[in-house]
């Protein structure tokens, strides 16, 4: 665990879940970009909402990065379980932040630590002659060359409480401290984190003056006890960077939807979909560049079957509309994704992976549903699915699910996963300017009172697309069902009636795949001449983006080719790109390769080496580093699980 | 709510469509049908106005043969479609129309929480106690240990009643008609859809091919010397409504008094409007006074575009929110 980048700083923080780990990344972040850094975010937690152990990665570099780091430089802690689990991931050269008070601490005492980890530690610290305790973790991080820096957390609340402050107040503060506390030894400038301080608690002086006196009180503790100067890694303030801005996948997912003119969103509370919707909740009335106002119907409903088909209903009027959930979720919405393929509702479902199947690890992240979104649902009918290989994407691609929609009359699926979801990053501010929004073949009601419906619907076309009434306007009245349906939409059982409504709905699946542009369906990444290939979709391109580059920094050309558009699946633009494809690596994060599966159903490929993480966990640029090279060398076998069981 | 014409007038002719329909001879859906057309026709409502939204049954057929826009949802599921048509356009009239086995087996968790919400729409339940669609199994609405001719053992699950569950649900409109009093029906439909929140009507629907029990001879109360076991809530001294700003002590009572007049079955089975609460806001009302410009632009109606495509949206604000970047001057 040594080779990751060293351009970048990985600090980690770790903690309880409530007890203000999410805060103290934040302001960490917060302080690096104020000073002009990029950041590359994500957190770790479980399906719990007190006690349980959680963690957040704050990689901060001068240049943009793409996926967080498993070796950590600096790991910041407050209670032991933190310190226990983390330790091992802190590299040469790297800072372990901790209480005192942790110093000698059994790790059978630790009560949220599971089995596992403690039978691998003990087995591991034995090897080396040391204790099974918090003293043992340390003392093999201090062998292995991390510096290791007591903090007396207690001892610092205490001043600051003073006279005048209730203790468990100052209390409060300790995740500043914390925070504080690394960016001094650090050596970065105090003034960022009182800029990160007022962004975050905007407004509230009092909090914002008694974490800003922390940090003084942090800073100056640090000066007293230790010498800092012989920490190895700096942190500096970057001049003349671009406007960023700090932002997360489920915020970047809502914001392209807004951008799209998204006006109705249904959802069932799930991990990791919700927050998007909260955030539409709470910006539910959207500036308009005209002066206006426009609102968005947030609705919670009862069910996913609810929520699928109230937006299907919503989506009949004319509304662009959507729902967001996760894999179970949308297992339930099956029935409704039928209904609106049948029906030929321009429906957008945003589906965000985590692990499964069931309840799975539902806070941690997996591509398992990708078939399962191409296929879901009884009988055939077309759909379109896209998935986003990042933050920025989230929000292009958001967007552009509507247009899809509304241009082929279907529904489509965005398939995200919690890595995205859960991954907060500086980028530029999304380019609004670039969406075009494409309505479709709607029907225009003519002039006149006296048109009359019903209107032909579903009427017969050559391109699979009819012009679309929308609900409430003259003269285009017409039945919709969930059975097989004439041009008006009422129900026949009629051969021919049958065979010529199925092969219109599947034609517009065969336009989609000749009109969306090959720029939309794939990208290359990389030397795109280089025979080495890997071939990989969704939120693994940010590891393997960054692998690239370690592979070219050991002289080793390679590509990614990474596709967008899986459903329908761009064969005709793959096909011949692969041909010189030597490895062909595919690499995504399930455990069947469901990808490689789908890529050889369609273009007759196999992949020469499938590499593949399912533990819940992102991938990590080193580890897949270490998994090409290998594969470069000639020593990797076909299939590469990536594990660490420190994550 | 109703939207009415002002061009020109409106006839049940306006909403007939000239479709074979394949109802059993005798079935109570054809008064329910037609009810339906006079009643929206009597409210002058535009037929492309309106939306009916069908679940899955016999009943769910009912809007093929209505000339207005129609929806055949999946079974169970026409409450949620139906509410997001209407939320998303409020100028639509929206009525749902369904079975007892589509509302209170497989649709039961969509009804409750329409109840919670109180979109301003009307749902028809066609009750005849047995799915008959599948040939008449025991739907939620026949009573424990009744055997109609399709079961081979009586019964052996309760009965749901469905007006007590409207009420706990949160319709702010319950009502029951008969299908053979196609003139009561037309008035009734037309109170409830034109009150302003969510109504509940429970049609009495004799299924003269599975329900061998309960049918039109049942109701008329041919077993027992032709006194009809249906009656009227107007003929008695009966007041369903709960006024705008009612006390909590009123609003109890009437509630108490719904309870009372829908536990009655058997030798008296009221029809009438049993609720009529003016106490409640529509979930319309709740969306626009969280955004106002909900009632301005409804989600079907809001520009989102302006000629070249460009989007409306001015998201600059929440781009200031997340920016982080440190300005000369030192402001974060
Ligand atoms: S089965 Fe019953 S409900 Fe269905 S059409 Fe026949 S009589 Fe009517």
């Amino acid at each position: 665990m040594s080779s990751e980048q060293t351009d970048s700083l990985a600090w980690r923080v770790g903690g309880p879940q409530g007890s203000g780990v999410d805060t103290a990344a934040r302001i960490f972040a917060g302080a690096a970009a104020a000073g002009g850094l990029h950041i590359f975010g994500r957190r770790e937690y479980y399906s719990n909402i007190m006690g349980r152990h959680s963690y957040y990665d704050v990689r901060v570099a001068g240049r943009p990065m793409t996926c967080h780091s498993s070796v950590v430089h600096v790991l910041t802690t407050f209670e032991e379980e933190t310190l226990v689990r983390h330790a091992i991931s802190t590299g040469e050269g790297g800072a372990i932040i901790h209480d005192v008070e942790s110093s000698d601490v059994r790790l059978d005492r630790i009560t949220f630590l599971d089995e596992r980890v403690v039978k691998d530690l003990t087995a591991y610290l034995g090897e080396r002659d040391l204790p099974p305790t918090t003293a043992g973790v340390l003392e093999d991080a201090r062998r292995r060359g991390v510096e290791v820096f007591p903090v007396a957390y207690d001892q610092i609340t205490e001043t600051l409480a003073g006279d005048i402050l209730f203790k468990p107040r100052a209390d409060r503060a300790l995740n500043t401290i914390a925070v504080a506390v690394s960016c001094a030894l650090l050596g970065y400038e105090p003034e960022y984190l009182a800029d990160a301080l007022k962004w975050i608690f905007g407004g509230r002086q009092e909090i914002i003056d008694l974490n800003v006196k922390a940090v003084e009180l942090a800073y100056g503790y640090v000066k007293d006890e230790f010498d800092h100067g012989r920490l190895l890694h700096r942190m500096r303030p970057v001049h003349g960077t671009e406007p960023m801005i700090l932002v997360g996948g489920n915020e970047a997912v809502a914001m392209g939807k807004m951008a799209a003119g998204l006006t109705f969103q249904t959802y069932y509370p799930i991990s990791p979909a919700t927050d998007e919707s909260v955030y539409l909740e709470a910006h539910a009335t959207v500036p308009l560049k005209n002066g206006g106002e426009g609102a968005i119907v947030v609705v919670q409903t009862e069910d996913e079957l609810a929520a699928v088909t109230m937006a299907t209903g919503a989506a009949l009027t004319g509304a662009r509309s959507a729902t967001a959930t996760a894999g179970p979720g949308l297992s339930l919405m099956v029935e409704g994704l039928g209904w609106a393929g049948m029906n030929e509702v321009p429906l957008v479902v945003t589906a965000y992976q985590r692990g499964s199947p069931s309840t799975g690890v539902p806070t941690r992240t997996e591509q398992g549903d990708l078939l399962f979104a191409i296929h879901a649902g009884h009988g055939e009918f077309p759909r379109l699915v896209l998935a986003s290989g990042d933050v920025t994407e989230a929000f292009l691609d958001a967007a552009q699910a509507f247009n899809y929609a509304e241009r082929y009359q279907t529904p489509v699926i965005h398939l995200l996963d919690q890595t995205i979801a859960r991954t907060t990053q500086t980028v530029p501010p999304f380019d609004v300017g670039s969406i075009r929004i494409e309505r479709g073949d709607v029907y225009v009601p003519p002039e006149g009172d006296d048109v009359r419906g019903p209107y032909p619907r579903f009427a017969v076309t050559e391109s699979g697309v009819s012009t679309r009434p929308l609900l409430g306007q003259r003269g285009g009245t017409h039945w919709l069902t969930g059975a097989e349906h004439t041009e008006a939409g009422q129900v026949t059982e009629d051969p021919v009636i049958r065979e010529q409504q199925l092969e219109k709905r599947a034609r517009k699946l065969a336009l989609a795949a000749r009109e969306i542009p090959a720029e939309h369906k794939l990208a290359v990444y990389g030397e795109p001449q280089a025979a080495f290939t890997i071939v990989s979709w969704g939120s693994n391109k940010g590891a393997i983006l960054e692998a690239l580059e370690r592979m070219s920094a050991a002289g080793i050309d390679a590509r990614l080719i990474q596709v967008r558009l899986l459903w329908p699946f761009p064969r005709e633009e793959l096909a011949p790109i692969l041909e010189a494809a030597r490895p062909l690596v595919v690499v995504e994060s399930n455990h069947s390769g469901q990808f490689a599966q789908l890529l050889c159903g369609q273009t007759a490929r196999q992949c020469d080496h499938l590499v593949v993480k399912y533990n819940g966990r992102p991938m990590t640029c080193g580890e897949l580093t270490r998994a090409l090279l290998d594969i470069h060398r000639g020593t990797a076998e076909e299939r590469i699980v990536l594990r660490n069981p420190y994550e | 709510m109703a939207v009415k014409s002002e061009t020109r007038r409106i006839t049940a002719k306006d909403y007939r469509v000239d479709q074979p329909i394949d109802w059993c001879p005798g079935c109570g859906d054809f008064g329910i049908l037609s009810a339906l057309q006079q009643a929206l026709a009597r409210l002058g409502l535009e037929p492309h106005r309106v939306a009916i939204v069908g679940g899955i049954g016999c009943s769910g057929k009912s809007q093929y043969h209505i000339g207005a826009y129609g929806v055949h949802t999946l079974h169970g599921r026409l409450l949620p479609y139906a509410t997001g048509i209407k939320l998303a356009n409020p100028e639509l009239t929206v009525v749902a129309v369904g079975g007892d086995g589509d509302g209170m087996a497989i649709g039961a968790g969509h009804f409750v929480n329409a109840g919670r919400r109180n979109v301003n729409m009307t749902y028809i339940l066609f009750n005849n106690e047995v799915y008959g669609l599948t040939k008449g199994q025991a739907s939620p609405t026949l009573p424990l240990g009744l055997q109609t001719k399709s079961l081979p053992e009586p019964n052996a699950q309760g009965r749901v009643n469905s007006l007590m569950l409207a009420l706990s649900a949160g319709f702010t409109w319950i009502g029951r008609g008969y299908a053979f009093n196609v003139r009561q029906l037309v008035g009734l439909m037309q109170k409830a859809i034109e009150h302003p929140g969510l109504a509940y009507l429970d049609v009495l629907q004799p299924c003269p091919t599975y329900n061998n029990l309960h049918n039109k001879d049942w109701y008329a109360g041919k077993d027992r010397g032709d006194r009809p076991r249906v009656y009227a809530l107007d003929d008695e001294d009966y007041d369903p409504v709960i006024a705008e700003g009612a006390d909590e002590e009123t609003v109890v009572a009437k509630m108490g008094q719904v309870i009372g007049k829908a536990m009655e079955w058997g030798d008296r089975i009221a029809t009438g409007v049993f609720l009529e609460n003016r106490n409640v806001s529509t979930f319309e009302e709740r969306l626009g006074s969280r955004s106002p410009s909900y009632h301005k632009h409804a989600p079907a109606l809001r520009p989102i575009a302006d000629a070249e495509g460009r989007s409306l949206a001015d998201l600059s604000d929440l781009f200031a929110q997340t920016s982080v970047t440190r300005k000369p001057g030192g402001e974060a």
